[in-house]
């Protein structure tokens, strides 16, 4: 990898995160014209300022330039992190949830360039020029997303811990038009788990967020 | 004192916190960052790979040598620790475990070594390069294999052997309800701080005097020395009520290495490091006459424990006691210690494991004598508690059961089993009666209304997900007269006044008569204020005849006469009223139980094997209700963990060196939206008065008791196969 040529400046990368090419894993890009997020530079605690500089003269990291809900961040990741421990460990957003880490319960669902993902499977390195769109990026301001109101309105979790998930696997379902039915939302759905056992509600805030009820 | 209005209780309210949730901005324990300059380091916990031996070689240097290590603890250069005495918490008989004090192994998954680094990754990968040596001594692992161990524990009743002996019908059968696991979404997880000897915790908890005092007593330091913060829990079930060993790992890794430390267990990790619903064999013999009046019940059970403690409960043995009207009974619980981790109470704790058993039983009498499930079990409904001969402060029991055989459409079913095909399926029916003790313990709640109206309420309670802000804010709302929208209610916090353990259904009745007794006290402070102030409209008024409605102190009997709180407080110059609420429950002449009739419709591919639950109605008398929207979820989702109690959940062991191999959310399999359907909850009206000033029982426990028994009913009204193993797999119905 070290022999390969790096992608021009200019041309930041535009190709979905799902189809990872080699030139995803090549550090890249810069700023240029784009809005960096203050503080984007891997923001580790400030004792492990040089510390973290000499893990990374020795563990393999990568420079990703990636968006989050709407905010550019160009970040130096160890490349065995995933996008889940980017989000939580670096960039101070914890909605996404760790249940397993294993993509079997669905806690870090996030949007990745539109699509729904477990953040927990994928690698931080992969997402050069993606979006990502976590549960704290969908209200407007004090204004809820649809389906956010709707989980409160059915009362759609209890605990709360699968529900940033939940949420973001919802956003996606009736992006995708799973809501043709009860039965089709919950076949969509369940990658969620909810160990409170939220489903009957769930598939009901999906649905009054999607104008079917 | 003139009874306030109630506007809040009762209404149903979204959850106070549900805002925070949605937005992801609640902060559960692995999303806290300690303040200061030091942020913090991340702990991996290296776990055993034998369930018993001695570690005879410990080799770090690998995992040393990985960049961003600080420190490999384990038990050749961990400190001493004094693990003092812990008493009143929910340590068990025998000698809790030492983590990283010597070198024995008590089980597959114990905690030997924990290794500390600047990141996640590099903490993660060093773990994997610990390597250890051991000698291994033959483990036991197999509850079936094993000897029972201790004395057991009995009760007798009348003489059950002779009653057998004379009865019309005699059944006899042995039911295996398998170890289930909690396996809330969180992760169990804990930040520890130190500053000097003060410790701070953020941690998942039900409790956080918990984790206090634990680590008070493992550390040698003063409680009071330590803060334990867990403003949101997601989840827990009972698992996070006992201080698990992490948590000392975790305050040793921040004190070893001077740094605020953050340990989040693996979803594996969950299987070994914390507790879990053990596994039982559960032998029922039953004496009735031909009516179905029983004569005799005897239930002899052995649970599965540690080697190191032993766990039992009380639960698993009350409904053989005062269920049913039965003369003679005969019980002998006996504990199997095994080479395993600890177990800990679940969800319905005992009752749930003893209704399988017991409400299969009376469902094969039933079919024995050709009796109606409903009808059999009203034939013995008793008039009081046969084990302590007192009376039921109150018990609806019959009148769930017709709500529920009405609701359900009971009267339309065809008896006997195989009887409904809809297709390919075999559809069937079943029924099963819920029941759970009314817990209640004392505690406290600082409760302050400030100058601009509003009102502040903290105790140190918790909100694992029945909705504790919610409903709280609903009780101080009503008895301060104020609207929930002026009303904060604060818990998680060793800082505040000490409420107790929030688990078995006792907090809405506990902290709730708490937090209604210190917005009284307020309340009464006001009106008392007012009366006797010259200034005020309700100057000379009988205190009694005062009440509070959104803010305003005005008369019963002419609202017009009045003032707000805002105004009094002005006036008066106080900038607060503030009050301590407590409560202590009283000696009791009745016996306290909720109760509830369970139903269940099940669709058996009859080629396949395969179990769908297509319909539940749950109807239950768990006294007053304070937040019916939330009390719906609660009971919504008990069936959906019933479910997986009775279909779904198993652990899987090898017994060849006690490895759990399906630690994990894609072998263990627990219920997703897929398979649930056609669930509604119905809870029947009334309060009991006896149980606490709010009149409620606790609906937490008692909603999930019923469930996997009236599915393990209607599978064998479906298939005419009876399995009293659970869960109940294709495999088994082939």
């Amino acid at each position: 990898m070290s022999t390969e040529t790096p992608e021009s400046a200019a041309s930041p990368p535009a190709r979905s995160p799902s189809t990872p090419s080699r030139r995803t894993f090549i550090a890249t890009t810069t700023a240029a014209g784009g809005v960096v997020a203050a503080g984007g530079l891997v923001a580790g605690p400030a004792l492990l300022g040089a510390q973290e500089a000499a893990a990374a003269d020795a563990s393999p990291s990568s420079r990703v330039s990636l968006t989050v809900n709407g905010e550019r961040h160009i970040v130096t990741v160890d490349n065995r992190t995933s996008l889940l421990d980017l989000l939580r460990e670096h960039l101070d957003l914890t909605g996404s949830k760790k249940g397993c880490n294993a993509g079997a319960c669905g806690a870090c669902t996030v949007l990745v360039d539109g699509r729904r993902v477990n953040s927990c499977l994928i690698l931080a390195v992969r997402l050069e020029g993606a979006e990502v769109t976590t549960v704290e990026g969908l209200a407007r301001g004090e204004r809820l997303h649809p389906l956010q109101q709707a989980f409160i309105d059915q009362d759609a979790f209890q605990c709360g811990y699968c529900t940033p998930g939940q949420i973001m696997s919802g956003v996606g379902c009736i992006e995708e038009g799973h809501t043709g039915s009860a039965d089709e939302i919950r076949e969509s759905m369940s990658g969620n788990l909810c160990r409170c056992g939220c489903y009957v509600k769930i598939v009901r805030a999906v649905e009054q967020a999607s104008g079917r009820k | 004192m003139s009874p306030q209005p109630q506007a809040a209780v009762g209404a149903p309210l979204s959850r106070v916190d549900g805002r925070l949730k949605v937005t992801g901005r609640a902060k559960y324990a692995a999303d806290h960052k300690p303040d200061g300059p030091d942020g913090v380091v991340h702990a991996v916990v290296v776990d055993s790979g034998i369930a018993r031996g001695r570690i005879t070689g410990i080799d770090t240097g690998a995992a040393e040598a990985e960049p961003g290590v600080l420190k490999v603890i384990h038990h050749r250069n961990a400190p001493t620790l004094p693990y003092g005495p812990n008493p009143g918490s929910l340590n068990l008989p025998g000698q809790r475990l030492r983590v990283f004090q010597d070198d024995q192994v008590h089980f597959h998954g114990q905690p030997v070594a924990v290794v500390v680094a600047t990141t996640l990754e590099a903490a993660q990968h060093a773990a994997s390069l610990v390597k250890l040596d051991y000698a291994v001594e033959p483990s036991e692992t197999d509850l079936a294999e094993a000897p029972a161990t201790g004395d057991p524990v009995t009760y007798t009743r009348g003489d059950a052997e002779a009653a057998l002996q004379s009865a019309d019908v005699r059944l006899e059968m042995t039911y295996r309800p398998a170890r289930n696991h909690h396996n809330a979404m969180e992760l169990h997880a804990t930040v520890a701080q130190w500053d000097g000897d003060r410790l701070t915790l953020w941690d998942k908890t039900q409790w956080v005097q918990s984790p206090r005092a634990e680590l008070a007593a493992n550390f040698g330091i003063p409680a009071a020395n330590i803060r334990v913060v867990s403003p949101f829990v997601g989840g827990a079930f009972g698992n996070a009520a006992r201080a698990w060993p992490h948590l000392t790992v975790a305050a040793l890794a921040a004190r070893e290495t001077g740094h605020p430390v953050k340990l989040v267990l693996t979803r594996r990790q969950l299987y070994s490091g914390v507790g879990y619903r053990p596994a039982y064999e559960y032998k029922v013999r039953l004496g009735s006459d031909r009516r179905g009046q029983l004569s005799a019940m005897t239930h002899e059970l052995r649970g599965e424990t540690s080697r190191y403690e032993r766990f039992s409960e009380r639960g698993v043995l009350a409904p053989g006691q005062m269920l049913y009207t039965t003369p003679h009974v005969s019980q002998t619980y006996r504990t199997v210690a095994l080479d395993v981790n600890t177990p800990t109470p679940m969800r319905g704790p005992g009752y749930s494991t003893a209704a399988f058993p017991i409400e299969s039983a009376m469902d094969e009498l039933a079919h024995e004598l050709g009796i109606d499930p409903i009808e059999l079990r009203r034939r013995n409904e008793p008039e009081n508690d046969q084990a302590s001969g007192r009376p039921f402060s109150t018990r609806r029991l019959r009148e769930c059961y017709t709500v529920g055989a009405r609701e359900f459409g009971w009267s339309r079913r065809d008896p006997r089993p195989r009887s409904t095909r809809d297709g390919d399926r075999l559809i069937g029916t079943g029924m099963a009666t819920a029941v759970y003790d009314t817990l209640r313990a004392p505690g406290q709640a600082g409760v302050r209304l400030d100058a601009d109206g509003t009102a502040v309420i903290e105790s140190s309670t918790s909100d694992m997900g029945p909705g504790t802000y919610t409903s709280m804010t609903q009780v101080a709302a009503d008895a301060l007269g104020l609207t929930v929208r002026n009303v904060t209610f604060r818990l998680g916090d060793t800082n505040m006044p000490t409420a107790p353990l929030h688990g078995g259904s006792l907090t809405m009745a506990s902290v709730g008569s708490i937090v209604q007794d210190g917005c009284d006290k307020v309340r009464q402070q006001a009106i008392r204020l007012a009366v006797e102030d010259e200034d005020s409209p309700l100057s000379g008024a009988d205190p009694d005849t005062v009440v509070v409605r959104g803010g305003r102190l005005h008369l019963k009997d002419d609202p017009a006469r009045g003032e707000t709180y805002r105004r009094l407080l002005a006036r008066n110059d106080l900038t607060r009223l503030e009050a301590m609420g407590s409560w202590t429950p009283g000696q009791s002449r009745s016996s306290m139980y909720a109760y509830g009739a369970v139903f269940a419709e099940v669709a058996v591919d009859a080629r396949l094997g395969l179990v769908r639950v297509r319909r539940m109605l749950g109807v239950f008398d768990a006294g007053r209700i304070i937040s019916p929207k939330l009390a719906d979820s609660q009971a919504i989702g008990a069936m959906v963990g019933g479910i997986g109690m009775a279909l779904l959940e198993h652990t899987v062991t090898d017994h060849r060196d006690g490895r759990i191999v399906n630690a994990n959310l894609a072998d263990y399999l627990v219920p997703v939206n897929a398979d649930v359907t056609g669930l509604k909850a119905i809870y029947v009206e009334g309060r009991d008065d006896e149980a606490d000033p709010l009149g409620v029982k606790g609906l937490g426990e008692v909603v999930v008791v019923g469930v996997a028994p009236a599915i393990a009913n209607a599978v064998f009204h479906a298939t005419g196969r009876r399995v009293r193993d659970l869960p109940i797999t294709a495999e088994s119905l082939l």
